[in-house]
């Protein structure tokens, strides 16, 4: 066993685990963050993806020994948290005003691709959009509202 | 919860080296290979796991003296996103693209494309086609193998137990035009059913082209250059008879399977009209 | 093709309403009369944020972790379950049949399944569950799990549906006089349509978590849409009275009928293991267990002889359809009758026959999908008709109109329509909208300019100058709205209001959310009934120690039925505290009364629509209170060196009765929509020997954002009087439509008609280069 430190939402965490333990059991049992879901474990649905270094990863692939010394995001850490008050960032308001979660169990990883979109300045042409997402698998929505909330959020960013 | 295997993750090659003097790792890069593996227990769990993904001397995209080099954990969109490769290999630029989607493309690495040889790894026919040298290394020695020669076998290469790949050494010819396509079964997230790669040095309209090479991938037990269907190209300009015929070569000399993708027969006619388009399109009829 | 609300002029004249308050909904707009917008969704904000709790993510201190020890042949005697005696084994426990308290049997139609199978007994199916193990943590169990063995003896196994002798259920639905009718007719065209295997592919496996109580009872919390369905077979397996069996549904990641039936064999499963664990047990499946073992949408295939006048009168329909129900009975029988009954499509004729018969083969049982048998037999009806169109140089949308119910015709099993008759309104407005016939136009001259091109005859190993064919289908359904038949009666169904002694006002139902928004539709409909507002209701957790039993939510029916009964609890809560509180509103008064009176709890209890009773026996009678009515329009592009297709555009039109909240209903119909496109093209699942190949995310794939088209929907109204609300329902609707839309937008654009779901790539090149050697179909 080693010790792993990284930062998960702004905050220090240490855990004391094996280095192949794959960062998305580390985020769910060891931290307690169970935002990120289990879809498939082979990389394919996107639902447990998060933000490692700024960049989106599958965290079922990740041993959490290549997140020692890294920066990771999860769906807890994008709502603004100021003074207790827990609001949905501009992202999560659009998907929820517009429908984009139904049944929410792709939400969270849906939500860490479109940020990490945003974040690289992604624009709110749909053909962008569609491809930032093709690898967060959704059955209830069919889509379209997941794009339209992006498109939003993308429309406004100056 | 998948299984645990004890991990090593050196800083530097030398300690990789001494490492696998010691006896068999499995090697993790991006693990978008080997983590879908142990968790799907598809095959035995590795006994140990070494991670090179610390290991500055396998970064990298350079050119070096007329070749693209890049460095074995070069990712997806590392490829994607460089202008060497955008300017001279767009080839394997396109083929980046077609790999899973952005999660699995920043993560997953040309070396672990190489490693895993599967015979569906989308940049490996266009190595093959560009006459790519994958460079080995250990404590033992450096050395280059040809990619043509680099696939023994079913997901079985030329490396040694106690080796790693380095870097793929891809030569950049003048004149020397590369094309890819890939079919799978959504835009997305699929493993291909046919993927093709073909290249070639074309001395003008009145001249043959030259130095033909044409690569496929899932249609043969690993990715494969079409040999006969080179030859019926090599010298040749790209009318509808010669696409005719190295179709009707091609789909003659590949012996693709019927397997849970697709089948042999759509797979071998697939195979002779992506290499059609591929050619009416470089001919202009 | 143009988004509905870009507000460009219609092509057609407006369609006649079908009924004098139906409006087309503009979601998003504020309706005049209505609430003045419409509540986000309930429970959103835990879905955004992460904090919404799945199976998976409940704690349960000291837990153990169960799995199943399946069959890995398809037909067998089990002989023997060993576990090997080198190994230490007491840190774990092992249930097999023998352990079983109550009846070895899983609740449902027929007794057919069993929990387990039992020593002597026989495996009907690859993946069947034979012994079960639990241990304090995953490493322990996955050691353990390679050491108990299966002895068996192998048994022939049968996989053709066609060739089971062993019938779950048969039907026969007649009108008219078949053979009278086919003789009189100008034209007889014949087809066999055949569609595979469809995985509902929540994103959220199949869990339970079973708690074992100190008095012998347990609680399992978990994944599922019909808690009392898992209450029920609970009671059964393990010999539980009512009270002792708890079962609490989690939030839950998607269904789509996938969680209706299913759940109660791993509710069963983890609840033996926690009995003699003692300990809770937590059973979470992967995905490809999930895959390899849990019921999937029947394969079926059917045949349609059908008689027409030159003028695409339909006069005959003579229909056979042969489900294969795999293994056990399961839902099977229903699954038959609903398809059975919409086999003739939505169209008027007066002599129909449809003889329906569903098999057992040896593979793992087949069960509930949205669309529930009418997906299947709507993509054999409408491909047929759009055959019969080509045929007889009518347009699909002139042969539809010709032959489309109306109010006041009569269905194959006598029903009359009397109201709510909306498939020509729907019809119109999706070719409207879809400028479907300006783009067929466009399509025809797009295949003439190839047809003229290319000089060299094209082959199966060379390319056309075209790269790819634009195509444009369309395809009419009808769904009918709640259970089907007697089915509602036989449910009985109870939901509850109630307002509590605190002055809060809960509504208790069974429904569950499971992403089509029921949380924030009930409060909708139980305050518009009160006079209050949709914050001030509640909806209770959905807790088999705290809710009635409002029915399964599935067929559709959760909107009509349920949400019918909690207005119908609402109104006479309201007239009673407004009774004795000076007929004062019901929303000044409530919390005061609470306080004064403490609780009133309002129970209804379903009473049967208006109607003609459903005789089960002959087939005749109201098969459905009511219909709904969809049409699609698909526009596609083949591409033509590799006979991929990609579905670029759908405009969706679904009369859904009321619609309550457009976003919500919007997303119901967009999701179906796809879940059908995806039915279309590449859904698949190939078996050998039994077993499903596509096993793992990577083999059964589905669509993604890159391969979903942009779909346009439009809500018509067409209310059903029977319901307080009007409301019919739209869960399914969807689903009917979309696939054979995309196969007759395959036609338009290459010119071959693919009979067999999904049409794939390779059927469409061997069907364009027939005998170049490709699959057959």
């Amino acid at each position: 066993m080693t010790t792993y430190r990284f930062l998960v939402n702004g905050g220090p965490v240490e855990v004391d685990v094996p280095g192949m333990r794959r960062l998305l059991d580390v985020l769910r049992e060891d931290l307690g963050l169970t935002g990120t879901k289990e879809g498939c474990g082979e990389g394919e649905c996107g639902a447990c993806a998060v933000l490692l270094d700024g960049q989106l990863v599958d965290a079922c692939l990740v041993p959490v020994c290549q997140a020692d010394g890294g920066i990771v995001r999860t769906v807890e850490g994008l709502a603004r948290r100021a003074a207790g008050d827990a609001s949905l960032d501009d992202l999560q308001a659009a998907f929820l005003e517009t429908g984009a979660a139904q049944c929410g169990i792709c939400t969270p990883g849906m939500l860490m691709a479109a940020r990490a979109y945003l974040d690289a300045g992604g624009g709110p042409d749909e053909d962008g959009i569609r491809e930032a997402i093709a690898g967060n698998l959704c059955r209830c929505t069919g889509y379209t509202k997941i794009v339209d909330a992006i498109a939003r959020v993308a429309g406004t960013v100056a | 919860m998948p299984a645990e295997p004890p991990i090593e993750t050196p800083r530097q090659l030398s300690d990789a080296y001494a490492l696998l003097a010691g006896g068999p790792w499995t090697p993790i890069a991006g693990g978008t290979d080997l983590m879908v593996r142990i968790t799907g227990e598809l095959g035995p769990i590795p006994e140990r796991v070494l991670d090179v993904s610390r290991i500055d001397a396998l970064a990298g995209i350079t050119l070096e003296a007329g070749s693209l080099v890049l460095g074995a954990r070069t990712t997806y969109t590392e490829i994607r996103r460089s202008t060497l490769c955008r300017e001279h290999l767009p080839a394997l630029v396109e083929a980046a693209a077609t790999i899973g989607a952005a999660a699995i493309q920043n993560r997953g690495t040309l070396g672990g494309n190489i490693a895993n040889a599967s015979p569906a790894g989308d940049t490996l026919p266009v190595l093959l086609a560009a006459d790519a040298e994958i460079v080995l290394g250990s404590h033992r020695e450096e050395r280059g193998v040809a990619a043509a020669d680099f696939f023994t076998g079913y997901r079985t290469t030329a490396l040694a137990p106690d080796e790693l790949i380095l870097r793929v050494r891809i030569p950049l010819p003048a004149g020397r035009e590369l094309r890819f396509r890939k079919v799978g079964t959504r835009r997305a997230q699929a493993i291909s059913k046919v993927v093709l790669a073909v290249a070639w040095r074309d001395h003008g309209p009145a001249a043959g082209w030259s130095d033909v090479r044409v690569a496929l991938g899932s249609v043969a037990a690993t990715p494969i250059r079409a040999r006969a269907t080179e030859a019926d190209l090599e010298g040749a300009r790209p009318t509808p008879e010669v696409a005719d015929r190295a179709a009707e070569t091609l789909a003659g000399e590949i012996s693709p399977i019927d397997d849970v993708r697709s089948t042999a027969e759509y797979r071998r006619m697939v195979a002779g009209r992506i290499l059609h388009r591929i050619l009416r399109d470089a001919g202009g009829w | 093709m143009t988004s509905p609300r870009a507000g460009r002029a219609l092509i057609a004249p407006p369609p006649r309403r079908s009924a004098p308050d139906a409006l087309v909904v503009a979601p998003g707009q504020v309706m005049p009369g209505r609430a003045a917008a419409f509540p986000l969704r309930r429970e959103g904000p835990a879905k955004l944020t992460g904090e919404a709790k799945y199976a998976d993510d409940l704690v349960f201190p000291g837990a153990w972790y169960g799995a199943t020890i399946r069959s890995t042949e398809a037909h067998a005697r089990l002989l023997a379950v060993t576990l090997d005696p080198e190994v230490d084994w007491s840190s774990a426990v092992v249930v097999t049949a023998a352990d079983i308290p109550g009846q070895n049997i899983v609740a449902s139609i027929k007794s057919d399944q069993p929990v387990l199978v039992p020593i002597g007994g026989e495996i009907l199916h690859h993946a069947e569950p034979v012994a079960l193990i639990a241990a304090p943590d995953r490493e322990t169990l996955r050691r353990l799990k390679g050491h108990l063995k299966l002895v068996t003896d192998p048994l022939p196994p049968v996989f053709d549906p066609l060739a089971s002798d062993h019938v779950f259920a048969a039907y026969r639905i007649e009108r008219g006089d078949v053979a009278a009718g086919l003789a009189d007719a100008d034209f007889v065209l014949e087809g066999e349509y055949r569609v595979g295997h469809q995985e509902q592919l929540y994103i959220e496996n199949n869990a339970m978590i079973a708690v074992p109580e100190a008095d012998g009872g347990v609680a399992v919390h978990g994944s599922m849409q019909c808690p009392y369905y898992v209450h029920g077979a609970l009671m059964k397996a393990l010999a539980l009275s009512p009270e002792a069996a708890r079962v609490v549904q989690a939030e839950t990641g998607g269904g789509f009928g996938g969680k209706e039936e299913y759940p109660s064999i791993l509710a069963i499963h983890a609840a033996l293991l926690a009995r003699r664990a003692g300990k809770p047990v937590r059973m979470i499946y992967d995905r490809h267990e999930d895959l390899a073992a849990t019921t999937k949408r029947h394969p079926a295939i059917v045949r349609h002889k059908t008689g027409v006048k030159r003028d695409g009168t339909l006069v005959a329909q003579d229909i056979e359809i042969v489900m294969d129900g795999g293994a056990y009975c399961t839902l099977t029988p229903v699954v038959l009758s609903r398809g059975a009954l919409h086999a003739a499509g939505p169209y008027r004729c007066p002599n129909v026959r449809i003889v329906a018969r569903a098999t057992r083969t040896n593979t793992p049982p087949n069960g509930a999908f949205r669309g529930f048998g009418a997906p299947q037999t709507e993509f054999a009806a409408e491909t047929h008709v759009n055959r019969l169109a080509d045929a007889l140089s009518l347009t699909p949308l002139e042969m539809r109109l010709r032959n489309v119910y109306r109010e006041g015709d009569v269905t194959p099993t006598g029903q009359v329509l009397r109201e709510s008759v909306a498939g020509e309104e729907v019809l119109r407005r999706a070719a409207a909208a879809a400028e479907f016939e300006t783009l067929r136009e466009r399509t025809k001259r797009a295949r003439a300019e190839r047809a003229g091109s290319t000089t060299v005859p094209t082959g199966a190993l060379r390319t056309e100058a075209a790269r790819k064919a634009p195509g444009i289908g369309l395809a009419l359904a009808w769904h009918g709205a709640g259970f089907t038949g007697s089915g509602e009666v036989h449910l009985a169904s109870v939901a509850s209001v109630e307002l509590t002694a605190e002055g809060r006002v809960v509504v208790l139902i069974a429904s569950t959310e499971m992403g089509q928004g029921t949380n924030t539709i009930f409060p909708m409909m139980v305050a518009a009934a009160l006079g209050i507002t949709a914050d001030e209701v509640e909806m209770a957790p959905v807790d088999t120690a705290l809710v009635p039993n409002s029915g399964p939510t599935v067929a559709s029916r959760t909107a009509m039925v349920v949400g019918g009964l909690c207005i119908g609890a609402a109104r006479r809560l309201r007239q009673a505290v407004e009774a004795r509180n000076g007929d004062r509103p019901f929303a000044e008064v409530y919390r005061a009364d609470a306080a004064a009176n403490g609780a009133t709890r309002i129970d209804e209890r379903f009473e049967p629509y208006p109607g003609e009773p459903f005789d089960d026996a002959t087939y005749t009678g109201d098969a459905y209170p009511a219909f709904g009515w969809a049409a699609a329009v698909a526009a596609v592009d083949v591409d033509l060196d590799t006979g991929e297709v990609r579905v670029r555009d759908v405009v969706a039109v679904d009369d859904v009765g009321r619609v309550i909240h457009p976003i919500l209903c919007e997303g119901q119909v967009e999701g179906g929509t796809l879940q059908a496109g995806g039915y279309a093209t590449i859904e698949e699942i190939k078996l050998a020997d039994g077993r499903y190949l596509n096993d793992r995310l990577a083999t059964y794939l589905i669509p993604t954002s890159l391969d979903a088209p942009r779909i346009s929907t439009i809500l018509v109204e067409a209310p059903f009087s029977g319901a307080p609300h009007g409301a019919k329902g739209v869960g399914e609707l969807p689903m009917d439509v979309g696939a054979p839309a995309v196969v007759a937008a395959i036609h338009d654009a290459v010119g071959v008609w693919i009979q067999q779901l999904p049409a794939t790539p390779e059927r469409i090149l061997a069907a364009l280069h027939p005998g170049s050697g490709g699959p057959a179909s």
